[in-house]
């Protein structure tokens, strides 16, 4: 059998690699190059609002590069994920991109999406029919959770790509799919060790993180029916057995298990092996395909609209009754938003930070310190912009001016901007950790071919 | 009274997924992870992170001298209460705990 080859340039599109290392990569002659578009990893807003986390002007830069590496070696390229959410609208807009870039470059390509987001009224079909089933943890599943949500997606695996490379397409774009399988679905296919190419697939899905210098960002698969070697291909990066089995742990919650769209993999009895200073050999990974084809379900769903605040405390003796003063500041506010606003607490979410003192552990930091300065994040939340505005404004002059206590001077805050209160809009929050059963690996998804 | 980051190689933490963070604790030699394998108790992790010692998951990986623990997210990343999305702010708990 013929060993194959997966290129992967780096973690993510739009976090940049080494070119040279890119170039080093292709003269290595890969069977495809492998990208991923991103993932949940940077929170709820990308797949709630269908947007893509990195800048156009990054993504198409990279993507550029990328195609012109493909243009040169004759290979499929592939990006799972696109647009960090991977749902349709973000496979569409890696098209208008990929079109964009093919007539700059003056190429002509094929062109495969993978669609991967799902309509409601086919997950609530599903979720009837029983075919939803929770992960740990995972929130309660309903009918009208389910019409709450504004973007679902299932994870495509090795299957639905399969799909795609069946299409002879040069450049694949494909929705939501899990980080490994589209680095794993050519291996699989062209008859690698179904456990080695899980595998590989995970070490290199972060591209060079699995090295000593994960900046660099392009690695090298390369996988056989026993195993799979991989290997960096910047100047300064090195792949050693503990960087390399270092990576099964990076966030991933069982460092032997995982699981996968009709399986799951065991690393357990992986052996890691030096081949030279940067190059490690792997064997032993196991996979064990389940009696049920299950994808897993992301989705997001709209939980209200958010004003913030920011002032900055610098006197001692404020710096000092932070806690009191806030605690005073929130109880007063709350009466004086029921009496203007005619709101009870129950119709908004009011949240102080303390920047300076414990704003990122809260409970549980364990330390005190002595700062000079404390800077009195407030966030509001509620079901309307409006109304969110409206308390932020209505917060605003005592955030400013108010007292300790009632017999003392009118203390003056720094508020460090005109306007003070910030819109963030719309804020949402996750809202799926389930799987959901299919008969067909293709019957949740859908390929469009275009011509360019 | 030292602390568990002063004995160590190094400690991180990250998200796995929206509704996990995982914690690796890489030792740097055999003997510091044999004593932390005897000497880190769950429970007392569990105080520290407060969460219920029954959702604590750990794993002892010996040929990597690396001690993990898995939970489930008290809150789900990126609600509102959420204070730090990625999670890998957390492991400086641990860093810190005297040890």
């Amino acid at each position: 059998m013929k060993s194959t080859k997966v290129l992967v340039p780096s973690g993510v599109l739009g976090l940049g690699f080494d070119l040279k290392a890119l170039n080093t990569g292709i003269k290595n002659k890969p069977d495809i190059i492998a990208i991923d578009g991103g993932s949940t990893d940077s929170g709820p807003f990308s797949l709630g609002s269908g947007t893509s986390k990195y800048s156009r002007a990054a993504v198409k830069e990279e993507w550029k590069s990328l195609m012109k590496a493909r243009e040169q070696a004759k290979i499929p390229l592939i990006i799972g994920s696109c647009g960090t959410c991977g749902t349709d609208s973000m496979v569409d807009w890696m098209e208008e991109i990929t079109i964009e870039l093919a007539k700059e470059l003056n190429q002509n390509l094929k062109i495969a999406k993978l669609y991967c987001e799902q309509q409601k009224h086919y997950i609530k079909i599903n979720y009837k029919n029983n075919k939803i089933s929770s992960l740990n943890p995972a929130p309660h599943l309903n009918l009208s959770l389910i019409d709450e949500m504004t973007h679902i997606v299932a994870l495509a695996g090795a299957e639905q790509i399969h799909e795609c490379f069946k299409t002879g397409a040069d450049i694949i774009l494909a929705g939501r799919t899990s980080d490994t399988a589209i680095i794993s679905a050519l291996p699989l296919m062209k008859g690698a060790d179904p456990g080695a190419s899980w595998h590989g697939a995970k070490i290199a899905e972060c591209g060079a993180l699995c090295s000593s210098n994960p900046t660099s960002g392009v690695v090298l698969v390369e996988f056989d029916e026993f195993g799979f070697n991989v290997e960096a291909m910047s100047k300064n990066a090195f792949c050693t057995p503990d960087t390399v089995a270092a990576h099964m742990l990076y966030e991933n919650a069982d460092p032997f298990i995982l699981l996968e769209p009709g399986g799951y993999m065991n690393v357990t009895n992986a052996c890691y092996y030096p081949i030279n200073s940067s190059k490690v050999r792997v064997e032993g990974a196991t996979w064990h395909p389940s009696k049920n084809y299950n994808v897993k379900l992301e989705g997001a769903r709209i939980v209200g609209y958010q004003t913030s605040l920011l002032v900055l405390l610098r006197d001692h003796y404020y710096v000092k009754n932070v806690i009191e003063w806030t605690e005073k500041l929130s109880n007063f506010m709350k009466k004086e938003i029921k009496l203007r606003m005619k709101l009870d607490i129950s119709d908004y979410c009011l949240d102080f930070r303390h920047i300076g003192m414990n704003s990122t552990l809260g409970d549980l930091e364990k330390k005190e310190g002595n700062p000079v300065e404390i800077g009195v994040l407030c966030i509001v939340t509620s079901k309307n912009n409006n109304i969110s505005t409206e308390i932020a404004k209505l917060i605003n002059p005592f955030l400013l001016h108010f007292p300790l206590t009632v017999n003392e001077e009118l203390p003056t805050f720094a508020f460090p901007y005109s306007p003070v209160h910030s819109d963030r809009g719309c804020v949402y929050e996750f809202s799926l950790n389930h799987l959901l059963q299919l008969n067909n690996p293709m019957d949740a998804f859908q390929i469009q071919i275009s011509e360019v | 009274m030292s602390t568990l980051g002063e004995k160590v190689k190094n400690i991180r933490s990250k998200n796995a997924g929206p509704f996990w963070i995982t914690i690796d604790i890489f030792c740097g030699n055999k003997k510091v992870y044999d004593d932390i394998c005897i000497n880190l108790n769950n429970l007392d992790v569990a105080n520290l992170l407060m969460i219920d010692s029954k959702n604590l998951k750990r794993f002892e990986i010996e040929n990597l001298k690396v001690i993990k623990f898995s939970f489930p997210r008290n809150i789900i990343q990126g609600n509102i209460y959420d204070r730090d999305m990625h999670g890998a702010q957390l492991g400086i708990l641990l860093s810190e705990m005297s040890y």
